[in-house]
């Protein structure tokens, strides 16, 4: 890899991680625009193959910056571009959950803790909202995710062994 | 309460990394939030309930990866700078290993494996994981007619609208706020 390319994939990651504002789906429009038309790294179904690989990967699903980096420079363009999106955005959180913690005993600290706990919530059945009207195609997929979500709020069973329980029935074609 | 929490017997940097790690190859498919709660507040009880949601809204408005950010935010609440760093070592080695196989076996076969149906599987349950979060924690936290209100605010904004995030909080948070600044007269 020359550096020119490496020089390419810091610029471009560590300022995509400080613009990532609300997760880092929200930059892969841009994400798209230099990698595959400014830069040619790779095409466009190249893209969105290697989206797919970083969504359905365990991890961070920002580790599609590992895929892009390793096309662009290989193992050490992966590491970089990995390490670039996480370092700027990073230091912030590092800089506001310090802040944080030393707000221990103020008003603002408990009213943020105590009104943000329904508003997160509604948030959080929002995601699983869209995710679900995104992900489940069809009505065997909307059963599964309704029988799943009645296991894991009824019973104590390790929810590993439902998603793999799921992942067999998606394997098996059944949804 | 929250005095309680703050009391976290020291954890080391080891466990940092494993624990994440855990949250992560636990993620299959998605639904990290919901991963991440079951281990840090049920199981290990690191954290509070309250503190563990803001923290998730927060790691959720600033910029980053969510997950990442909330690695960096426990980290830094445990251990300082060398627990935020344990923790994304642990959260992101051995997935950008995975990650790199993935993607070395389809540059060089051109097709994602059958891993496909198996994904779709585990996104189907990964979304139920999530879909349970909201109603494990709303139990916790929906108590009186205003948290009601926020909620649904919430996921209307946000859910059905499709409100941008950073929308719906400013609109939500100052209500939510207002409602949940200490009385100086009951203390």
């Amino acid at each position: 890899m020359n550096v020119k390319t490496l020089i390419q994939i810091i610029a471009l990651f560590s300022s995509l991680s400080l613009l990532s504002i609300g997760g880092g789906n929200t930059v892969l429009p841009e994400m798209h625009r230099k990698t595959v038309q400014v830069y040619h790294w790779m095409s466009d179904s190249q893209f969105a193959d290697v989206f797919a690989i970083s969504q359905a990967a365990p991890g961070p699903s920002i580790l599609i910056v590992t895929l892009i980096g390793y096309k662009a420079g290989g193992i050490l363009g992966a590491i970089i571009a990995t390490i670039a999106m996480m370092l700027p955005a990073g230091l912030l959180v590092y800089m506001v959950t310090r802040f944080w913690q030393n707000a221990q005993n103020s008003p603002l600290r408990h009213a943020i803790e105590k009104g943000f706990a329904p508003l997160t919530v509604g948030l959080v059945l929002a995601s699983g909202y869209v995710m679900s009207r995104a992900a489940d195609h069809g009505w065997h997929a909307y059963i599964l995710t309704g029988l799943c979500t009645i296991i894991f709020v009824f019973t104590k069973v390790n929810p590993l062994i439902v998603v793999a329980v799921a992942g067999l029935i998606g394997y098996l074609g059944l949804v | 309460m929250s005095e309680a929490v703050a009391e976290t017997p020291s954890i080391s940097l080891l466990d940092l990394a494993f624990t994440f790690n855990h949250i992560a190859l636990a993620s299959f498919g998605g639904g990290l939030s919901a991963w991440s709660r079951e281990v840090l507040v049920v199981e290990k009880k690191w954290m509070g309930e309250e503190e563990f949601l803001s923290a998730v809204t927060m790691c959720r408005i600033l910029p980053g990866a969510n997950q990442v950010n909330l690695a960096v935010f426990v980290g830094t609440k445990m251990r300082g700078i060398p627990g935020a760093i344990s923790a994304i070592i642990g959260l992101t080695t051995i997935p950008v290993v995975l990650i790199l196989i993935l993607g070395y076996a389809y540059f060089k076969f051109h097709e994602v494996p059958a891993l496909q149906g198996v994904l779709r599987g585990a996104t189907a349950a990964a979304v139920a994981l999530t879909l349970s979060m909201a109603v494990k924690t709303g139990k916790k936290c929906l108590g009186s007619v205003v948290a009601v209100a926020l909620f649904l605010g919430a996921f209307l904004l946000n859910g059905l609208i499709r409100f941008p995030l950073l929308g719906t909080v400013a609109l939500i948070g100052p209500l939510a706020l207002l409602w949940a600044w200490p009385k100086p007269a009951k203390k």
